[in-house]
């Protein structure tokens, strides 16, 4: 059914769709309209057989989680930012213990400085956390990604994080088509857990590993992450046919075919990055994109398969590794390390710094030119920073720190 | 369910690691010597047979004291019980009654009418008993238990012996007396009562005995020699006692002075009280915290309203009128003459002051020793005479009181030794284990309770009949007195060890067959020891 | 013979030793029980001695005896959870399920819900956990878990210190008490006085159904509690002081003893409420002064010579009058007049 609707909304009714029987709830800007509407929806009993906990805090609403995931419910929350690294500790053992929750995660910027407004970082700080982690472009993609997450982490006993980036689709309102609940029933069947806390049956979930079987825990939670490559095209693809809309895989390639300069991104710029490379396609400009919809597993051979054309690959990040640099722009490198191709990061959008059709195309017309640096700050303001290292050279604990800046 | 890899574990699976393997002590358990047991004369196994008594199996405990001691309802009675004052229950509050348990069961036996089965093949033998007091009814009854033939001899008209001719009936109602030597005698005792034994040798040849044992008691009070005029009426506590007994009541006026501090001056004086004194007065040469008279005896005897004349002796005795001597304890806490002397009016003067033995009946038995008034005998109470076995206040062996307790001690003791005797076996000598001393109770676990006193019949009521003073418990209160044994030094099954150990290694073995460790997980932790109410476990290094 | 047996109330050990052939056996123990749950089985590697392992089994057995052995384990990390569950071996014979530190309660929380959920709420739930997991990094949790009256029995075992990780202080180590990180030393050696966390009295704040303490020494006691705590519904909380050989420097034998000297001090009391009011509390049946408790303990060697005479009466004072308070609050010493 098409509606009119804002993204937390819409994700909250894909989600109800699910028929998930434990909710946690703890607010947190930007996923809060999320779980306000799940609430009123089991208070009112259109959500029924769940239960809607209002924890204590964000620690608490994964441990509910995995305590409710542990006796067979199906279990969901949802967060941001510091939230996120507040529960992070019982976002790694949901994982260890093979627990299939399922997480909504509407990006957020992480402080120091406090900043509630949309990039990477916070899904950043989890990426080895044993947790899939699919990044939604749309409102319509983060529904339909919803709906397959459920069917991939109990498919697979791994916990679905499903990336939507903070206020540009939380916020936003626009079409979504959301599917029959006949339709979803048939896609997310009944939860059958791997394993299940039972009084009639017990176990001990959740032992000491020491170093004689560590490695070999991690090694088989590796290979379990890996078949999720397999398994979340299948899904997408039974998805797709049921509803009628393009698959949500793995990535999704967009006039890469030939190109020699592609454009890496994850999230909602896509939308942005994809109006540059038609504008520069009618300019000339042999460049195309490529989405990332699942960050972890990282499917290299997808991407490996989509870039045999590049040269030269632009990464756009949200986050980026202090110290380092592009994250993702990492892996994509790690992807490419046998072949010729330079890989550039721009670093964009952080703590929600609109990204601007115009920056991108310059910075996309540097690349094609060759003049691109291999990290580049999209719209720095390169005068407010000059201002402050000027600052700090009269500063005697700062000075050093401005003299090796200028330096390089 | 296929469960994940390392991180789900099947339930119990750690019984494969075997913790046995860090223990540095191991606990065991053990079984001590009760108190009570050890202190009673008559060698009761009194633990065990409260611990029948304590699920209300009365039989099984009846049963279980008529092993040893066949006059429970008298016993009930007359002992003075050195098992409560053994007791280690008085660390907690107070002795268990044991006394009034037993007389409880043996006063159930009779009512009931138990009897105990001879059992065992006429071995052909027959022995002879002299005399039918506690001494000689328990070697008779032990003795046919064990298939000889036995006849009693008594002199005097009734069997009981001192039972019946010293102890007075307020304390020892004789149909009590009389149902436990019918008892006996139904079990095939043949007793012949006013047949005195002249000569135990010439009997034992006549009657074709193999053996004999001669319990005749301590029967002659003693006569010191206190000057006395014509007129005064002197006589002893025993001829007093035993004429009361046969109905001879003695003349003893208005004010009778009893002379002495032992158990028969209480009983004397409490039966002149009874008899119609209207003023009893004893008089003790030390004082009270000397006399051997058991506390229980001088506490009634007060109550009853029998004066008390501590640190006097009687210098002389004439018509009437005594002459006192008043007394001082030395620097060796004996008493001693002050030269101070007070008259004391008195219709009668009863001397209390021990008894003898008339040893006549040895005369001419070369190998028995009775130097100093008594039958000295081996720790099976034989005489130098092989065959010939003596006990009870008439011989000094291995117990040293004289008391109805001990008599039955002495009489169980020889009736073994003389089967032993009899089949030219030699007894093997008893292994008792260490004592289980209170120090190795953890009393926190017994429930707080008070003893349960008998009823006790009004001091008032007490002046002018022979009605039992101390009545009998009731079922109830006999069960709950026998709760309160705390088992020292055995095993009780209270399921601590079972239940207090870490490790779970201890096993169950079911109802009376106690526990056993599980040495594959036991750490040695000594929980169990320590926590064990009666101290039935001990700790021992471990030599791996 | 049955008749005459059962009016006499009185059993020879009562009901302060495990078992006791007299009491019928429904009145008895679940630990003398020779088919008792065995919650905690052998082989686990809690060391000699060990209060804890005691409690818990105490507890469980006596939840799963209550629950007709319906019932889920969530445990926090600590002693507890190292101690029984090394891989590839488990102690526990309960559907048992360890997360963190600091979530147990949460994680119940999210059992319970899960069960509703389910339609499975025939079973129940029990959180455990250390005074560490409970106290202090599990507060949060817990007070979250009282606060929305989840349906769990949370049960802490109190052993004054974080005892796993080599005997650090955490906010249930008594004044006074050496730890590795109040170590015995300088003018005021030991933990500091006035400090800490009353952990049932903050759950009485909460005013949950039911808030109870009880020790390991006590064993009637205790499973009374945890059978009535099971005959609720809602949050519950079930405080057990469980002695540490290791952590508090005594005997491996002496840690029933020790508990019991906590109580019978006064220093520990033992009580239950209900809905914020104390309802009940076990009175002191031989009342002891607190330097009995504090002598045998090693963390407590400071405040003695070497033959046992206290050098520090002033800090034994204020440990006394610690225990003096107890026992008018909760009227441990009922003929007392204070």
């Amino acid at each position: 059914m098409q509606r009119q609707i804002e993204g937390s909304l819409a994700i909250a009714e894909a989600v109800a769709l699910c028929r998930p029987q434990v909710v946690c709830a703890y607010p947190i800007s930007p996923q809060t309209h999320i779980i306000e509407a799940l609430g009123a929806m089991v208070k009112e009993g259109a959500l029924d057989n769940c239960e809607f906990v209002n924890v204590d805090s964000e620690m608490a609403a994964m441990s509910v989680a995995i305590g409710a995931s542990a006796v067979g419910a199906r279990s969901y929350t949802a967060t941001a930012s510091q939230g996120l690294l507040y529960m992070i500790e019982a976002v790694y053992n949901a994982a260890g213990l093979g627990l299939p929750v399922v997480m909504t995660l509407a990006n957020r910027a992480i402080g120091a400085p406090i900043n509630i407004w949309n990039d990477h970082t916070d899904a950043m700080a989890v990426r080895d956390a044993g947790w899939i982690q699919l990044f939604a472009e749309t409102n319509q993609e983060a529904v339909d990604l919803h709906v397959l997450a459920f069917a991939l982490a109990e498919e697979l006993s791994v916990p679905v994080m499903v990336c939507v980036d903070g206020f540009i689709l939380t916020h936003s309102i626009e079409r979504v088509d959301l599917p029959d609940q006949d339709v979803v029933d048939r896609l997310v069947p009944p939860f059958a857990p791997r394993q299940v806390l039972d009084p009639n049956d017990p176990v001990s979930i959740g032992a000491m590993v020491g170093p004689e079987a560590f490695t070999e825990v991690r090694y088989l939670a590796q290979l379990r992450m890996r078949r999720a490559l397999e398994v979340i095209p299948e899904l997408a693809e039974r998805n797709a046919d049921a509803w009628h809309r393009p698959p949500t895989g793995l990535i999704h390639p967009y006039r890469s075919i030939d190109a020699t300069l592609i454009v890496v991104a994850m999230g909602s710029v896509l939308g942005t990055i994809k109006d540059v490379v038609d504008d520069l396609r009618a300019t000339g400009v042999n460049i195309g994109a490529l989405g990332i919809s699942c960050f972890r597993p990282f499917p290299v051979n997808e991407v490996r398969e989509q870039l045999r054309s590049a040269t030269r690959v632009v990464v756009v990040e949200k986050a980026f590794s202090i110290g380092n640099g592009g994250v993702l722009s990492t892996d994509i490198a790690m992807a490419l390390r046998d072949r010729r191709v330079t890989v550039h990061t721009v670093v964009a959008g952080l703590g929600g710094r609109p990204i601007w059709a115009a920056s991108l195309r310059a910075l996309f017309v540097n690349a094609a030119e060759g003049t691109l640096p291999a990290t580049v700050f999209c719209d720095l303001n390169e005068e407010l920073v000059e201002r402050e290292l000027e600052r700090m050279t009269h500063d005697r604990s700062s000075r050093s720190l401005a003299r090796r800046d200028r330096a390089e | 369910m296929t469960t994940p890899f390392a991180i789900t574990l099947g339930v119990g699976s750690s019984l494969a690691n075997k913790t046995g393997s860090w223990r540095v002590e191991r606990p065991v358990y053990v079984d001590r010597h009760p108190p009570c047991n050890n202190a009673c004369p008559a060698g009761e196994a009194t633990q065990g047979w409260l611990y029948q008594a304590e699920e209300g199996n009365y039989e099984a405990a009846w049963r279980l004291i008529m092993a040893s001691n066949p006059l429970p309802a008298i016993m009930g009675r007359a002992c003075f019980h050195p098992c409560e004052s053994a007791c280690n229950r008085v660390q907690i509050d107070e002795a268990v009654g044991i006394n009034a348990v037993e007389r409880f069961l043996g006063d159930r036996a009779i009512d009931e009418g138990w009897t105990v089965p001879v059992s065992a093949p006429p071995s052909g033998k027959r022995v002879l008993v002299v005399g039918s007091g506690p001494a000689g009814l328990a070697a008779a009854y032990h003795l046919v238990l064990l298939g000889h033939e036995v006849v009693v001899y008594e002199a005097a008209p009734q069997c009981g012996g001192m039972l019946r001719y010293g102890i007075p009936q307020y304390r020892l109602p004789r149909a009590v007396v009389d149902a436990e030597i019918d008892r006996i005698a139904a079990m095939g005792v043949r007793f012949e009562v006013e047949r005195r034994v002249e000569n135990v040798a010439d009997a034992m040849q006549r009657g074709a005995f193999d053996a004999a044992f001669v319990g005749i008691g301590a029967q002659r009070g003693k006569h010191p020699d206190i000057p006395s005029g014509d007129a005064a009426k002197v006589l002893d506590a025993v001829s007093m006692l035993h004429g009361v007994e046969e109905g001879a009541l003695p003349a003893l006026g208005r004010r009778v002075v009893i002379y002495g501090g032992g158990d028969t001056a209480m009983d004397a004086a409490r039966t002149a009280q009874r008899l119609g004194a209207a003023e009893t007065i004893l008089v003790y040469r030390r004082t009270r915290d000397q006399m051997p008279a058991h506390d229980e005896e001088v506490c009634d005897a007060a109550l009853e309203g029998v004066q008390m004349r501590w640190l006097s002796t009687v210098s002389r005795a004439d018509g009437g009128r005594l002459l006192i001597e008043t007394m001082v304890l030395n620097d060796q806490g004996l008493a001693e003459g002050t030269g101070h002397f007070e008259e004391l009016e008195a219709d009668s003067l009863v001397l209390a002051l021990g008894q003898d033995t008339d040893l006549t009946l040895f005369d001419g038995d070369v190998a028995v020793d009775t130097t100093r008034g008594v039958v000295h005998v081996d720790d099976h109470q034989m005489t130098g005479h092989a065959g010939l076995f003596c006990g009870g206040d008439a011989a000094a062996g291995p117990s040293a009181e004289r008391t109805v307790t001990a008599a039955v001690g002495d009489g169980a003791r020889a009736a073994a030794a003389i089967d032993a005797w009899l089949a030219g076996v030699t007894l093997a000598p008893t292994v008792i284990p260490p004592l289980a001393s209170a120090d190795r109770l953890n009393p926190w676990y017994y429930a707080d309770a008070s003893r349960t006193l008998r009823p006790r019949l009004e001091a008032a009521r007490r002046r002018s009949n022979f009605d039992e003073v101390v009545g009998g418990l009731t079922a109830e209160d006999a069960l709950f007195e026998a709760r309160r044994c705390m088992s020292c030094g055995n095993c009780f099954e209270c399921d601590n060890c079972y239940g207090v150990c870490p490790d779970n290694a201890v096993i169950k073995l079911g109802p009376g067959q106690r526990y056993e460790f599980n040495l594959d997980y036991c750490k040695g932790c000594g929980i169990c020891a320590t926590e064990c109410p009666c101290g039935a476990i001990d700790m021992v290094p471990e030599h791996h | 013979m049955l008749s005459e047996r059962t009016p006499v109330r009185f059993y020879q050990v009562g009901s302060f030793a495990v078992g006791n052939r007299l009491v019928e056996l429904e009145r008895r123990s679940a630990q003398s029980d020779p088919r008792r749950a065995n919650s905690l089985s052998s082989g686990h590697r809690a060391c000699a001695g060990c209060g804890e392992a005691l409690g818990a089994r105490y507890a469980l057995d006596a939840a799963m005896r209550a629950t007709r052995g319906q019932l889920i384990c969530v445990n926090s990390t600590g002693c507890l959870e190292v101690f029984s569950t090394p891989y590839p071996e488990t102690s526990w014979r309960v559907a048992w399920l360890h997360s963190l530190f600091a979530n147990a309660a949460s994680v119940a929380t999210g059992v319970a819900a899960g069960l509703r959920a389910t339609g499975r709420d025939v079973v129940r739930v029990v959180a455990q956990g250390g005074d560490g997991g409970t106290a202090d990094i599990g507060f949060g949790a817990l007070s979250g878990m009282f606060e929305r009256n989840d349906d769990v029995l949370f049960i802490c075992y109190d052993n004054q210190g974080y005892m796993n990780t080599g005997v650090q202080r955490s906010s249930t180590t008594p004044g006074a008490a050496r730890t590795a990180t109040t170590q015995a030393v300088g003018p005021q050696p030991g933990n500091a006085f006035g400090q800490g966390k009353d952990v049932a009295r903050l759950a009485m704040a909460h005013e949950i159904p039911y808030v109870a303490t009880a020790t390991v020494a006590d064993l009637f006691d205790l499973e009374s509690k945890v059978e009535r705590a099971m005959s609720l519904h809602g949050a519950r909380y079930l405080h057990v002081l469980v002695p540490c050989p290791l952590g508090w420097g005594t005997l491996s034998k002496d840690t029933i003893a020790l508990a019991r000297l906590a109580h019978e001090t006064g220093i520990f009391p033992v009580f239950e409420a209900e809905y914020g009011e104390v309802t009940s509390s076990v009175p002191l049946r031989h009342r002891t002064a607190v330097e009995e408790y504090l002598r045998p303990q090693k963390r407590f060697a400071h405040l003695f010579d070497k033959s046992g005479a206290v050098t520090s009466p002033d800090v034994v004072a204020r440990i006394q009058a610690l225990a003096d308070r107890n026992i008018r609050r909760y009227s441990l010493v009922p003929d007392e007049d204070q």
